[in-house]
């Protein structure tokens, strides 16, 4: 029996095939390259999708008064652009990126459990389909912000149990995507590379993998008991049965704090794996970092009531959560610092990858620091719902995880498709962004301290100018990202015509095994393990 | 891939798949841990249905005065008319004071109706006493029925000067259907 197993295994190996023929080897490949593309392209249609919902928010708030939307469907959007956001673009986003990059970055031939893999992406599929769906339903889609709070998300209409089962599917994807990789990178790497040589963004992947593992099913059980409240007679959350709807706020959070980490340490990853090529240096402080990522993801799990400081809460417990809240603006801060570190006194070039990168470490920490004000609790009453959290979150997604996914994009697409980037349009689209995006989210805070509450249509008149100008920002913004798309599609079909080499940036090579692949690289990589594994980013 | 790292990966997508079948149980653990935590780390009841406070004497304090307001709501599903007798009166700390409430059971069919109070601002909760209240248990209405319910309570003398308004809001909720009776 297990020779025949042997037999088998080896036959395969060494039948060395290319990709089916056709389209439908879309739908049924389990090669990582394959899949890790459908993800990133998935991911940027989705992040259109989101974009467009958040082009109609800012349309809506250009003025005061009710001009182009209903109130109802106002709040859909909020809610759909925050789910579409969150889970069909950034997450995918980087578990497309982990497919990609993380067998080449480790040396192994393939993930581990490829069938899987093309599992989860079509569950994700499935998820976001099921989720859209909603917005054709009777009584509309889920219109109570992205943390689909009871009492208010229990007057939804036909789309509840759609939501509900879509946040399933989303979520079983999500794990899967995570146990592949956690399995890849404890099983598959090369000899060698040993787990203190991987390179960062594996690292943050790995534990970004327990993360999902951890509080992916959490939320899964939340929403479960919200359907179950509405259609089977249980009272979690209903305080005629004894429930407490503030109990769905922590079973929320407990997901949710986790979740955000989720978007932001694999953005860590690729920041730190971005920044020392093109510094020419080391990365600085490479144990610290791993030590950082963990303890950030540690502390993640015990700070979730910091949302909640208005609930109600016991001195007490608003004490303790604003403490462990303020801990971990420790180990960012070492990161930030790291990252300035390694660029201190470094040969730097300012391609667009680099510019993100720098445009992300900037602006992260201005998102950062607003957390850093949040976490006070007394200061937190006056910040709580308004639009200062809207800053403040938009910040430490769109200038950072959005921004790290873009550098990404151009750091990588030589790479993928053998074809160099335009780099003047790229750098446009860098500055388009970078100024425009500040535009859109600095007036936010302004607005909040003003006391703009959030998820709202219409507002008083005084805030009416900081409105037009960050709606301004968000169209200009809206409009810059078509520059990517364009950017994408014509690398893909040639880009400046230029050959690039294996290492596509200057010594590349010596911090990466991805870069010493040929460009593109071939369907099957690394069926052997290479022998000498890069150095020169730990 | 040779069998020996299969077999890594077996076991290994096992163990994450049950460590990933324990958090969804503990998502559900986390509904009775939230209440012990409560009680245990915070000595702080869960707001839910609240049981007589005791008769006890307490000294007035005729030099204070503290406005209390009552607020009336029925929830979306409960076919009701719900109001206070009074919008709002003052009393000093230390008196036991009765309120009437009206309730009227708008359909025609037999109901059975849950009160839920909350007390603001919440930590005023603890020094207002109520020793009789049609929040206790349910209640049952015929059709087209309508009861008139006392509330009585006491504020406690020892709450601080800074407590000059307390609102007690009541929401009544339709059991009919959920009711364990």
């Amino acid at each position: 029996m297990s020779a025949v197993t042997a037999e088998h295994v080896d036959h395969h190996d060494d039948h060395d095939h290319g990709p089916a023929k056709g389209l439908l080897r879309w739908v049924i490949t389990t090669n990582h390259k394959d899949i890790g593309t459908l993800y990133l392209v998935f991911a940027l249609a989705m992040f259109f999708v989101g974009g467009i919902m958040a082009m109609i928010i800012r349309a809506e708030l250009f003025e005061p008064g009710l001009q182009f939307v209903q109130p109802q469907f106002f709040n859909s959007m909020t809610t759909m652009h925050a789910l579409v956001m969150v889970f069909g673009a950034v997450m995918p986003a980087f578990v497309g990126l982990a497919n990609w990059m993380i067998p080449m970055m480790i040396g192994a031939p393939d993930m581990a459990l490829p069938r899987m893999n093309n599992m989860s992406f079509w569950l994700l599929v499935s998820g976001v389909l099921l989720l859209a769906s909603t917005l054709f339903m009777e009584g509309g889609s889920p219109a109570a912000g992205w943390t689909l709070y009871p009492p208010l998300v229990l007057q939804t209409g036909n789309a509840l149990p759609f939501a509900v089962f879509s946040v399933h599917l989303l979520g079983i994807s999500s794990i899967m995507g995570a146990i592949n990789i956690i399995a890849t990178i404890f099983n598959m790497r090369a000899p060698g590379m040993t787990l203190m040589k991987m390179p960062l963004f594996v690292w943050t992947w790995l534990i970004t993998g327990f993360l999902l593992i951890a509080i992916m099913p959490v939320f899964a059980g939340a929403v479960t008991m919200l359907l179950t409240d509405k259609f089977f007679g249980t009272s979690f959350f209903d305080a005629a049965g004894g429930g407490d709807p503030i109990l769905y706020q922590h079973i929320f959070w407990f997901f949710g704090h986790p979740e955000v980490y989720v978007m932001i340490l694999p953005t860590f990853g690729v920041a730190s794996t971005i920044i020392p090529v093109f510094a020419r240096k080391p990365l600085f402080g490479y144990s610290s970092m791993v030590y950082a990522t963990a303890s950030i993801a540690f502390l993640s799990f015990i700070v979730w009531a910091h949302h909640m400081f208005t609930v109600g809460m016991p001195v007490a417990g608003e004490l303790y959560f604003m403490y462990a809240t303020m801990l971990i603006a420790i180990p960012t801060g070492v990161k930030v610092f790291n990252w300035t570190a390694t660029m201190w006194k470094g040969s730097l070039t300012f391609e667009t990858p680099m510019l993100f990168s720098i445009a992300f470490v900037v602006l992260f920490t201005m998102g950062g620091f607003t957390g850093l004000m949040m976490s006070i609790a007394p200061s937190d009453f006056q910040y709580h719902d308004t639009y200062f959290i809207v800053a403040h979150f938009h910040y430490t997604l769109v200038p950072a995880s959005v921004f790290i996914l873009m550098a990404a994009g151009y750091y990588w697409l030589p790479k993928w498709t053998g074809h160099m980037y335009n780099e003047k349009i790229g750098q446009l689209h860098f500055w388009l962004s970078a100024v425009s995006v500040n535009i859109l989210f600095f007036p936010q805070h302004f607005l909040g301290l003003a006391g703009m509450p959030r998820r709202i249509p219409d507002y008083a008149v005084q805030f009416a100018d900081w409105n037009m100008i960050s709606s301004i920002g968000g169209f200009i913004f809206g409009a810059s990202q078509l520059l990517f798309l364009y950017i994408v599609i014509d690398t893909i079909r040639g880009g400046t015509g230029e050959k690039v080499t294996d290492e596509v940036w200057e010594d590349a090579h010596k911090h990466g095994l991805e870069w010493t692949l040929p460009s593109p690289p071939p369907y099957h990589t690394f069926t052997t393990p290479p022998t000498v594994i890069p150095t020169e980013h730990i | 891939m040779n069998k020996d790292t299969r077999q890594k990966n077996a076991n290994l997508v096992r163990t994450l798949v049950l460590v990933a079948l324990g958090m969804f149980g503990f998502g559900y653990a986390l509904v009775p841990l939230y209440d012990v935590m409560c009680e245990v780390v915070f000595k702080k009841e869960k707001p839910g249905i609240p049981v007589a406070a005791e008769e006890v004497s307490y000294k007035v304090d005729k030099n204070r005065e503290i406005t209390v307001e009552f607020m009336t709501t029925v929830n979306k599903s409960a076919p009701m008319l719900f109001r206070s007798e009074i919008k709002k009166l003052k009393i000093h700390p230390g008196e036991y004071v009765t309120v009437n409430f009206y309730a009227e059971n708008k359909t025609d069919k037999a109901m059975v109706a849950q009160a839920i109070p909350s007390i603001s601002p919440g930590p005023a909760a603890e020094y207002f006493k109520k020793t009789e209240c049609f929040c206790f248990t349910e209640q049952t209405f015929k059709a087209r029925e309508g009861k008139t319910m006392p509330v009585r309570f006491v504020v406690n003398p020892e709450i601080p000067e800074q407590y000059k308004t307390i609102t007690l809001a009541y929401t009544f909720f339709d059991n009919t259907e959920t009711s364990v009776k």
